[in-house]
């Protein structure tokens, strides 16, 4: 057959969609040992503890900055929007709900999906291309029930308590600027915050914190397992594991928002 | 006893092995002789079980490991020790860590009793006093003795020795042969040894075997592979450039 433009462009696109199965596969069959491996994997505790200190402790100041400015930005922009339209003194509740059901979670989600998804993938991919990971094997110990199974359960656990952690700072940030370069009283602020604190609104936001936990600790180490060739591959394989993590971030964000407040907490 | 046939694997388009036939006895030194890249290393993981075959069989103590369930392969791993060509020591954890990793895993020992069997592995090595260390501030010579002290944590039955004096010097190289044979009359391990340094193969082996475009060319003792005719073996001992074996 000729080989036309039009042919090698299907080639392309059908060789492309083949590798993505191919991946979807080997993800799945990841998340297959970590569900054979998770009893046997937390029974040792210490590991577990020191990812998550690893995890949190490691993210907090990032988390910190971030949320601070978020809570900021978002007092700033709704204040722009408020004017003349809607009072004041809702400024507090907007900041809150904003926050605790989208930007919390979502800006935790890709600042330390981005800093432990790099972290696991690149510590991984350097113990697989130093034999560090088949020397595990040799000594009859499964690499997910030792690495993977701590690192994702780490993940799931740590990534609700910093979103809990960055809405209780993005408030604050709000607060700041609210009170200091809006006018609005403190006392009107957080009247605001309590009288449209709605529990269903924190849940949704630590449910998505807690998948977005999952694919964090997952996509690190499937990228770091999968890692070949020397520095080259370890930095590729970090890359891949940062970029595929942010967007499927973002895409759960889409699906769960969906699945939530149009089934789960729609009433 | 391990017994390997007909073994073969290819990776991309090259047939690394195509038919290896080996048999290793129990108690016996073998040294696998081959140039790099002829897949003396391949054949190692295959026999712990690292890598799968594309066809062919290996027997330790009368039970085939390809095919079998990982449970069933992890039993067998815990008879096999392994010194890795780079060490691969766990960057992340001391050298007492590295060592008594596999004893915490397995075995349900108290604390004390597993410093003890670290600080004795380490004294098997030649090496005092070094657990707190991470692997980092090693030498090269340290990282392969603390590989093999890992290696020897269950009290193996088998020792497979990847490259064990590649990159270091004469003198340490000399100290790593003279460890293995130590181990070996001490212990009464069966070993292979992977290697192309035939300074080295000569020291420790009881029986030489090359390995050559797949398959296992020569087997003899190291007096028989010192006088043998077989050109492709000569060649490879005397390191010679010229002969049937092409340079790459």
């Amino acid at each position: 057959m000729e080989d036309t433009l039009p042919l090698r462009g299907f080639r392309f696109v059908r060789a492309r969609a083949l590798d993505w199965v191919a991946e979807v596969g080997r993800v799945t069959l990841l998340l297959r040992d970590i569900a054979r491996f998770m009893v046997p994997g937390l029974r040792s505790v210490g590991l577990l503890v020191q990812q998550m200190g690893t995890i949190g402790v490691g993210s907090l100041w990032l988390v910190v900055v971030v949320s601070l400015f978020t809570g900021a930005v978002a007092a700033v922009q709704a204040a722009y929007q408020f004017t003349a339209v809607v009072p004041m003194r809702y400024l507090g509740s907007v900041v809150l709900r904003s926050v605790i059901i989208e930007l919390g979670p979502v800006l935790t989600g890709l600042v330390v999906g981005g800093r432990v998804g790099a972290s696991i993938a690149a510590e991984l991919g350097t113990m697989k291309v130093t034999e560090q990971i088949d020397a595990l094997r040799a000594l009859a110990i499964h690499p997910v029930r030792y690495l993977v199974v701590p690192r994702v359960v780490a993940s799931i656990i740590m990534l609700p308590i910093m979103t809990i952690f960055s809405d209780a700072i993005a408030v604050f940030g709000g607060w700041v600027v609210a009170v200091t370069s809006i006018g609005i009283s403190s006392h009107t602020y957080t009247q605001s915050i309590k009288d449209f604190f709605l529990i269903k609104d924190l849940l949704s936001g630590l449910v998505k914190a807690f998948f977005f936990g999952g694919i964090i600790g997952t996509m690190g180490c499937y990228y770091g397992f999968a890692t070949e060739g020397g520095a080259e591959g370890v930095g590729a394989a970090t890359t891949k594991a940062v970029m595929t993590s942010c967007v499927l971030v973002l895409i759960s964000d889409y699906v769960l928002a969906n699945v939530l407040f149009r089934f789960i907490f729609a009433k | 006893m391990i017994r390997v046939r007909g073994l073969k694997k290819r990776l991309g388009s090259k047939q690394v092995l195509n038919g290896v036939d080996l048999d290793v006895t129990t108690g016996e030194t073998v040294v696998v002789m081959g140039r790099s890249g002829s897949g003396k290393s391949v054949l190692l993981r295959h026999i712990i079980g690292l890598m799968i075959p594309d066809e062919g069989s290996i027997e330790v103590e009368d039970q085939e490991i390809v095919g079998i369930r990982e449970r069933e392969l992890d039993e067998v791993r815990r008879r096999i020790g392994m010194l890795f060509q780079s060490a691969a020591l766990f960057d992340s954890l001391t050298v007492g860590e590295n060592v008594g990793l596999a004893m915490r895993e397995h075995l349900r020992l108290g604390e004390d009793e597993i410093q003890r069997r670290v600080e004795e592995r380490l004294q098997w090595v030649g090496l005092s006093g070094v657990e707190p260390m991470k692997p980092a501030s090693l030498s090269g010579g340290m990282r392969k003795r603390v590989g093999l002290a890992r290696a020897l944590a269950m009290d193996p039955q088998y020792i497979l020795y990847d490259e064990p004096t590649t990159g270091l010097d004469p003198i340490m190289a000399d100290a790593i042969d003279q460890l293995i044979r130590a181990l070996q009359k001490k212990l009464g391990v069966t070993s292979i040894v992977v290697t192309h340094d035939m300074t080295s193969a000569y020291k420790v082996a009881d029986r030489m075997v090359m390995l050559y475009e797949g398959r296992i060319v020569f087997s003899g003792t190291p007096e028989e592979t010192r006088t043998t005719k077989d050109p492709i073996v000569r060649q490879f001992v005397e390191g010679s450039s010229t002969g049937p074996i092409k340079p790459l």
